[in-house]
């Protein structure tokens, strides 16, 4: 089993899938349950897959592991290659781990070509991993880029009134950022006479060199995080798109730009890093602070989670740049339970936006009567959301504030605070649509979950309690390759500092 | 008695020149024989052509007391220029025949058109290159008006006809300045006495000489021609004009720059980055406010001469052979698009704005599918083949320094992608308003299918592209 290239069949199976939905003919409703079908099962399996990348991982190891590789571009050193490690291997299984849930949700909800629907799905989860296992530039950049292609297709088409206006934004806001990205690449293709990964982490870019390239990097993944001030794409995107649009959105996209700080922007331009941490933690606080106030004033529901997820983001970025074990563990922790726990607040819109089509929160309340499971199982998202202790939320804040404490405790002060208007909005909006006189008259009718919606919630559920209750197993895998990573950083950064004479 | 000259290099030349006369003959003398069989004829003619181009060794040939000159590099674009003239050849006939304009000179002028394009790309001699310039032209210019009963068409006919002369007039020139400078008109006599420090008069020369080519090729500013040409010709024609005519006319300017003004590369690399920004930015914000896909097309295409002239501006063998990569990745989703735009008709009647493709995703899913891959691959969106020819375009241009050149490049290519995403929106969005004819399925879905899969799956094997196109740029540089 070990020669097989895993990676590579995991990446491109859902693609294989989409490819078979294609050829899917025959009457409408024939076709649609078909299409449902298959793509249901190879998202699945691609799940199961993916799990033996996990048992195959050597924790113990901070190296890529299973690499595939194959020639390419013969004349540049230029080649297919794939490879995971403790950073990237948890992000490849929440692609897989989403998908088939995203696929689920829309069962019922997505009635019009459900076909394409289904293809459109399968190739970004193709997209997705082969973006988190590219263990060379330019194939991470035609990842990168090509994600956005399905992610327009899904936001205009299946998406709500303004969703033309959204599908572009989101297209036009990540495509500029990610264009200067691509000069920077190749800026680095001449310094270091190669795309490969592996060999870019070793090499030393100059000094005067590595502020520009940092700073073509950071317009990508700035964007794509998103950051304040660059973030407003994300609640326009969000609200239109169709409730699994909007779960791969805030459970993957949103962690490419986290992703890639700790792919590139550390490793490769260290200094840089160093030079650029302060404005990186100002942004951060920002963004934590200011995007939670203006979320506790949404009136539609998926915009306030989808501000929300920009504060939560603030944390990781905040937690990338402590620099410190701790800050990056939990900054990548923060975002494997934002990628579950958002994913299961938009489930969770979705499933009363099935029921009444509305997002407005007014509309709602008083749910608690009609609907007990539902608020039960939206209770312990918005608890996990809000960083509840035994819930996946609370490892990965608390990890990043225990890393900003050491670096400044100013930043802590601020990030703590906006710990505390986490739980004001989201307790606020629970608050507006679970609880209360139930007196919108609509709402007497409403059913609770199905059987399909449970077993949709099931092991979001798990996952989360899983993973707030034994951390270890998410955190072990990490530890080697975010020790090294962090080990690299301050030899280059000591090493520097000795050279120029300044500590 | 005078010896003949060598004429195995310009055999493919022969070829369409006399296959050109021959059906013309035909379509005069038989006038039973239909346009059909003339098409045919033609795209017989200039796949022979192409067969003979591509069995040519590559190496460096010339003839014609050194006026024409065959090597990898001319082989490479003289099949690029064929592949593009049987396509939309191949394309043309339907709708011509639909329009009632399919009459015997439409395939006779393709061919003399083509014909004079491969000379073009052999010239090795101003001379020479203003001969295949001119048959090319008066060949293009007659094309444009052949639809005489649209005012439309007269008017783009006689637009592009007065424009054109005066390039050639700027062009002829600039040539008798550069030959009363030289003292020569041959390329390889040229390039040694305009080494070192050239006098002032052949810069002027070369200056106009370039600005000859550019209204060729399209750049700004000398494209004021190409939106309304492009609008106004009958749609095949401008099918064909977006293609082989830019490709010819491109590989020509390299030729001219790199051989005989080699020597001048400091004094035309400025203009080539100023033609080459300012192409980029008219393309993109120029094509915004599109609502005609065939005007949409022209501001796109000024854009994408842009993109390649950066390539030119970086220089050396890797910036030709960026430029080649980037053409011939620029045929395969520009005759994609136009196959789509030939296709659109609706209860019969030609259509040819955007919103007339609303909901085709709908209607006609697989050519709506194509269309989708030809935009991305425009807009340079990976892993689309459109997005190897910005990569090796703005690689060339970041190893040789060119930051501010590049960063413009890709900022106007976000830009350009709103239009070409707004395509997919109409077509993917929408709602369908009216439907639009099925079209015939040959060869406008053996041409779709084609052109889509190999822009969709360059990615699989670019391998064979780039060293060709490897050869052919070395081959300019004497290599």
């Amino acid at each position: 089993m070990s020669d097989w290239p895993l990676l590579s069949i995991v990446t491109f199976l859902p693609l294989l899938g989409a490819l078979f939905v294609l050829s899917i003919r025959g009457e409408a409703a024939v076709v649609a349950r078909n299409a449902r079908n298959v793509a249901l099962l190879t998202s699945v399996a691609t799940f199961l897959l993916s799990l033996l990348i996990w048992f195959n991982f050597d924790s113990s190891s901070a190296e890529f592991q299973m690499i595939d590789q194959a020639r390419w571009l013969p004349g540049y050193a230029i080649a297919y290659k794939m490879g995971v490690d403790g950073i990237s291997l948890f992000f490849v299984l929440l692609s897989t781990f989403l998908t088939p849930l995203c696929l689920l949700s829309a069962w019922q909800a997505v009635q019009v070509r459900v076909k394409e629907y289904m293809i459109a799905f399968l190739v970004m989860e193709t997209l997705m991993i082969g973006m988190f296992c590219a263990l060379d530039l330019v194939v991470f950049y035609s990842f990168f880029e090509a994600v956005l292609i399905p992610m327009f297709i899904i936001i205009g088409v299946w998406g709500g009134s303004r969703r033309i206006y959204a599908a572009f934004k989101f297209f036009l806001y990540t495509l500029a950022g990610s264009v200067l990205m691509l000069l920077a690449i190749l800026e680095m293709y001449f310094d270091a006479r190669t795309t490969d990964i592996q060999v870019l982490m070793t090499h030393a870019f100059p000094a005067t060199l590595q502020p520009w390239l940092w700073l073509a990097f950071f317009a990508s993944f700035a964007v794509k995080v998103p950051m304040w001030p660059v973030h407003t794409w994300l609640p326009d995107a969000h609200v239109e798109a169709p409730t699994a649009g909007s779960v791969i959105l805030a459970g993957v996209l949103l962690k490419m730009g986290g992703y890639g700080f700790l792919r590139f922007s550390l490793p490769m331009f260290p200094l840089a890093t160093h030079q650029f941490a302060p404005l990186v933690f100002a942004l951060s606080i920002v963004a934590v602070i200011y995007t939670s106030l203006v979320a506790l004033v949404q009136r539609d529901m998926k915009k306030l989670i989808a501000y929300s997820s920009v504060a939560h983001m603030g944390f990781v970025t905040l937690g990338i740049f402590t620099l410190q074990t701790q800050g990056v563990e939990g900054a990548l922790y923060q975002m494997l339970s934002h990628g579950v726990v958002a994913g299961a607040l938009f489930l969770c819109v979705g499933v009363i936006y099935d029921r009444l089509h509305t997002r407005e929160i007014a509309r709602y309340g008083g749910l608690n009567s009609r609907m007990p499971v539902y608020a039960c199982i939206f209770m312990l998202f918005t608890l996990a959301s809000v960083g509840l202790p035994g819930t996946s939320g609370f490892v990965g804040e608390f990890l990043v504030l225990l890393g900003a404490f050491q670096i400044s405790s100013w930043a802590a002060l601020f990030a703590a605070f906006g710990l505390v208007l986490g739980p004001a909005y989201m307790l606020y909006l629970y608050r507006r649509v679970i609880f209360g006189k139930l007196v919108h008259e609509d709402l007497k009718a409403i059913l609770d979950l199905s059987p399909r919606e449970i077993a949709l919630f099931a092991p979001l559920v798990a996952v989360v309690l899983w993973m707030g209750l034994y951390p270890a197993s998410f955190l072990g895998p990490m530890h080697a390759s975010v020790a090294k990573l962090i080990n690299d950083f301050q030899l280059v950064k000591t090493a520097s500092g000795a050279m120029t004479g300044t500590p | 008695m005078m010896e003949l000259p060598n004429l195995a290099p310009a055999l493919p030349e022969l070829l369409m020149v006399a296959a050109a006369i021959v059906l013309l003959m035909l379509g005069v003398l038989r006038r039973k024989t239909t346009s059909g069989t003339l098409s045919a004829l033609a795209i017989v003619a200039m796949a022979l052509a192409a067969l003979l181009v591509a069995g040519q060794s590559g190496e460096r040939t010339v003839t014609f007391g050194g006026m024409f000159v065959i090597d990898s590099f001319s082989m490479f674009a003289k099949l690029m220029v064929l592949l593009a003239s049987i396509v939309t050849l191949a394309l043309s006939h339907a709708w011509l025949k639909a329009e009632s304009l399919d009459s015997a000179e439409y395939p006779v002028l393709v061919l003399f058109a083509t014909g004079a394009m491969m000379m073009m790309i052999s010239a090795n001699n101003l001379i020479a290159l203003y001969l295949g310039l001119e048959l090319q032209s008066l060949s293009l210019y007659v094309l444009a008006a052949s639809q005489r009963d649209s005012a439309r068409a007269t008017e783009a006919g006689l637009k592009y006809f007065v424009l054109g002369s005066l390039a050639s007039g700027l062009l002829l020139y600039g040539a008798s300045l550069v030959y009363g400078f030289a003292g020569t008109t041959g390329f390889d006599a040229l390039a040694a006495a305009l080494k070192g420090a050239p006098p002032l008069g052949a810069v002027v020369g070369m200056v106009f000489i370039m600005a000859g080519l550019s209204f060729k090729i399209s750049a700004v500013p000398f494209h004021m021609w190409t939106p309304d040409v492009y609008e106004g010709a009958p749609t095949p024609v401008t099918a064909f004009f977006a293609v082989a005519p830019k490709i010819a006319a491109f590989c020509l300017l390299m030729r001219v720059l790199t051989g005989p003004f080699g020597g001048m590369a400091a004094e035309w690399r400025q203009i080539i980055i100023f033609v080459s920004v300012a192409s980029m930015l008219l393309g993109s914000f120029g094509a915004l406010l599109q609502t005609n896909i065939k005007r949409l097309m022209a501001y796109s295409a000024i854009g994408h001469v842009g993109y390649a002239l950066i390539g030119l501006a970086a220089g050396g063998p890797d910036g030709v052979r960026a430029v080649l990569i980037y053409l011939a990745i620029y045929l395969a989703m520009n005759i994609g698009a136009f196959a789509v735009i030939l296709s659109m008709r609706e209860k019969g009647r030609a259509r040819e704005t955007v919103d007339d493709l609303a909901g085709l995703s709908k209607t006609h899913p697989l050519m709506a599918a194509a269309m989708a891959i030809f935009m991305l691959s425009m807009a340079g969106i990976p892993p689309m083949a459109g997005f190897w020819g910005k990569w090796m375009v703005f690689m060339v241009a970041i190893d040789q320094g060119l930051i501010a050149l590049s960063v413009i490049g890709v900022l106007t290519s976000v830009v350009g992608a709103v239009y070409y995403l707004r395509v997919i929106k109409v077509m993917y969005f929408d709602e369908p308003v009216e439907t639009l004819d099925r079209p015939g399925v040959m060869p406008l879905g053996l041409v779709l299918g084609v052109a889509s899969l190999l822009v969709l799956l360059f990615n699989l094997l670019p391998a064979g592209l780039f060293a060709s196109a490897s050869d052919a740029a070395a081959s300019l540089f004497g290599g």
